[in-house]
């Protein structure tokens, strides 16, 4: 948990580094190795940490658009992941899919840009897991600021009816975009979302990341054992701005400030000197993660860059071409013509 | 308040000359408002609503909760009411979160009551791609918008077009889709080209909507295009000057309603039509407009040539976005085949 953490907050740093390379002096947001928008999750890492651990490799994940710690906890290829946020060919998605749009089906990973809409596929692998009789459980990740859409609430309503062994993780890092929480919603926690679904909506309002381990287990222990749906909110802190070049002017220094004094990693550091794990253990743990991210930072920028033309492949699977060519599966009867 | 203009010695971005028109709107009518996320302090994503807040305050400077459906189909109810809402989809790419309410009820209300009811709002959104933002953050969907019956859809190319239209749409008792490009309106993390920034007239004017705009004269070859690609046309235009190619470049700035006199009367002069379109290519922008020509005035056709987004999702990487987004080598391309 702790390696996946370190892990974590150090790619973001390096990304940013690497972002920011010929955004300089005047910020172009289509300049430099990584152009598009980037958004960063530091901040998040306990979320992404505390849940993963309980997921195997067959349990689906969905993420939204700040997805790197969950990704990273969840075990996607941190090089090809690497590879595609600098738009290189051999990328989870060949340079087509970007930041936002990580899928690696070795894990069962993936996330998509447009708020709320990975957790009707999360119950859609619940559904699947349920009908084939399997233990695997799906997991979506979602903002505070995305308890609000259709997409979610259907979701739960859908998990509720259905029974699917789901949980909803919302990640509460108190900001959509520039819009405080308290002035989108009404209620004082999203997990209060769950009663109005009849399925257990709880809430871990600290960044202890041993805290939202036990309860993230109880929940997904619960998705596994076939007891239903739940709702898990995390209380996460975004310590920077909502993507890169957001200028927080809407922000206060306060804020800002609370959201860097608290650090769910050196707060997990201080637990595990607490149960006799001594400094040179957890600096090697920080260390071996750092050479990590670095070499899959490396070994991406020397990957080759894909062909033009490659962006005309990987719209089907099963190209259309005047007429679609499928083998049947059955000898078909009748005549020779 | 004197009749006579003022000769106009200021330049706007786009985005100063579509706020400029929502501001003076909103002063002169109360039941104007304008609802998004992100539109108070943040000013829009996009600076679509950038000092608006610090004027007219929170009450009608809307940030709303990230629920596309229940807002945009809040301003089709306040609209019905009588009210003026402008309701901003941050990236047209949203659109699918609340589609219902904008194809089947927003477009729809005034045919199915046969009359009895307008839906006076605006709906504005951004659009368009450029930069490495990826499939579900860089689509125009002008076809989209323009291929049901009952939205108006505008597409200013620059400030002075973007005030006049906007002027227009919120004064149209119809539902009006204002699509704006993100790389037009002068955000300072995305250099705009030189051609948006233009002279703005301070008063307030309309843009009839099915008025296109002939940017630049020529003889040769008529390219019809909007948006964005309005000003890669003209950069295309000036290169094929070079080689004695005259072209004239057709700024549609609305699709509905379309202006279907000004293109044709264009290619009857020209006997050539580019279109040139950052939408997908098939059933869109470019098919439409060469059929409404082919049907016009078959005869002036001497040759036709399509540029568009070839039917692949928006790729992120730069090589994979340049290769499938047109741009000015494309459009000159095209030009010189038909010639």
């Amino acid at each position: 948990m702790y390696a996946d953490m370190v892990t974590a907050r150090h790619y973001e740093e390096r990304l940013q580094e690497e972002y920011l390379e010929g955004k300089q002096p005047a910020f172009d947001i289509s300049a430099g190795p990584i152009p598009g928008e980037l958004h960063l999750a530091a901040g998040h890492e306990a979320s992404g940490a505390g849940v993963c651990q309980h997921l195997r490799d067959d349990d689906t994940v969905t993420a939204p658009h700040r997805p790197h710690h969950v990704a990273i906890a969840k075990g996607v290829d941190l090089k090809r992941m690497t590879a595609e946020i600098f738009g290189r060919e051999i990328g989870l998605g060949k340079g087509k899919g970007g930041h936002m749009h990580l899928f690696d089906p070795e894990v069962k990973f993936a996330c998509s840009g447009i708020i709320a809409e990975g957790c009707p596929p999360a119950a859609g692998a619940a559904m699947a897991a349920k009908k084939r009789n399997t233990d695997s459980v799906a997991v979506a990740f979602l903002g505070e600021g995305a308890i609000d859409q259709g997409a979610f609430l259907e979701s739960l309503n859908l998990a509720a009816v259905h029974d699917l062994p789901v949980v909803f993780v919302i990640e509460d890092n108190d900001w959509a975009i520039s819009m405080p929480k308290e002035r989108v919603t009404d209620v004082q926690d999203g997990s209060q979302r769950a009663k109005g679904f009849d399925m257990p909506g709880v809430r871990v309002d600290s960044d202890d990341a041993v805290a939202v381990y036990e309860a993230a287990g109880e929940a997904i222990g619960r998705a596994r054992d076939r007891n239903g749906p739940s709702v898990l909110e995390l209380q996460v802190h975004r310590r920077m701005g909502h993507f890169m070049g957001d200028p927080e002017t809407y922000r206060s220094d306060e804020d800002q400030d609370a959201a860097q004094a608290r650090d769910s990693i050196e707060r997990l550091a201080e637990t595990l000197r607490g149960h006799g794990v001594d400094d040179a253990t957890i600096d090697s743990l920080r260390e071996a993660a750092h050479d990590r991210v670095e070499e899959a930072i490396e070994w991406a920028k020397e990957q080759p860059q894909p062909e033009p033309e490659a962006a005309h492949e990987d719209v089907w699977v099963n190209p259309p071409s005047g007429v679609t060519d499928t083998e049947p599966e059955y000898d078909l009867a009748g005549g020779d013509d | 308040m004197s009749k006579q203009s003022q000769r106009v010695e200021r330049d706007l971005t786009m985005s100063r000359g579509m706020v400029e028109a929502i501001a003076h709107e909103m002063r002169e009518n109360d039941e104007v408002f304008y609802m998004g996320e992100d539109v108070a302090d943040y000013g829009g994503i996009f600076d679509s609503t950038q000092g608006l807040l610090d004027e007219f305050g929170y009450d009608r400077i809307m940030d709303v909760p990230i629920s596309e459906t229940a807002y945009l189909g809040a301003a089709v109810g306040a609209a019905q009411e009588g009210m003026r809402p402008i309701a901003e989809l941050m990236f047209v790419d949203f659109f699918g979160v609340a589609m219902d309410q904008i194809y089947n009820q927003m477009a729809k209300n005034t045919y199915m009551s046969g009359g009895n009811v307008s839906v006076p709002m605006v709906l504005t959104a951004a659009v368009g791609g450029t930069y490495n933002d990826a499939a579900q953050h860089s689509q125009t969907l002008y076809g989209t918008f323009a291929h049901v019956p009952g939205i108006k859809v505008v597409v200013p190319s620059t400030a002075y077009d973007a005030k006049g239209l906007m002027h227009n749409a919120i004064r149209d008792d119809d539902p009006v889709l204002y699509m704006f490009h993100k790389r037009l309106m002068g955000i300072g993390w995305m250099p705009a080209p030189d051609g948006p920034k233009t002279p703005v007239p301070e008063e307030d004017y309309t843009i009839p909507f099915g008025s296109a705009d002939v940017k630049r004269e020529g003889e040769d070859v008529t390219i019809v295009t909007l948006g964005l690609h309005v000003h890669r046309a003209l950069e295309a235009a000036e290169q094929l000057a070079d080689d004695g190619v005259d072209a004239e470049v057709v700024d549609l700035r609305s699709l509905v309603p379309l202006d279907t006199d000004t293109i044709v009367g264009s290619v009857e002069k020209t006997g050539r039509l580019v279109v040139v379109d950052e939408d997908y290519r098939s059933f869109g922008v470019t098919g439409e407009i060469v059929a409404t020509v082919a049907d016009e005035s078959l005869a002036a056709l001497d040759a036709v040539e399509r540029v568009a987004v070839p039917d692949v999702p928006i790729p992120y990487a730069r090589p994979l976005e340049q290769e499938v987004i047109p741009d000015v080598d494309d459009i000159a391309a095209a030009v010189e085949r038909t010639q």
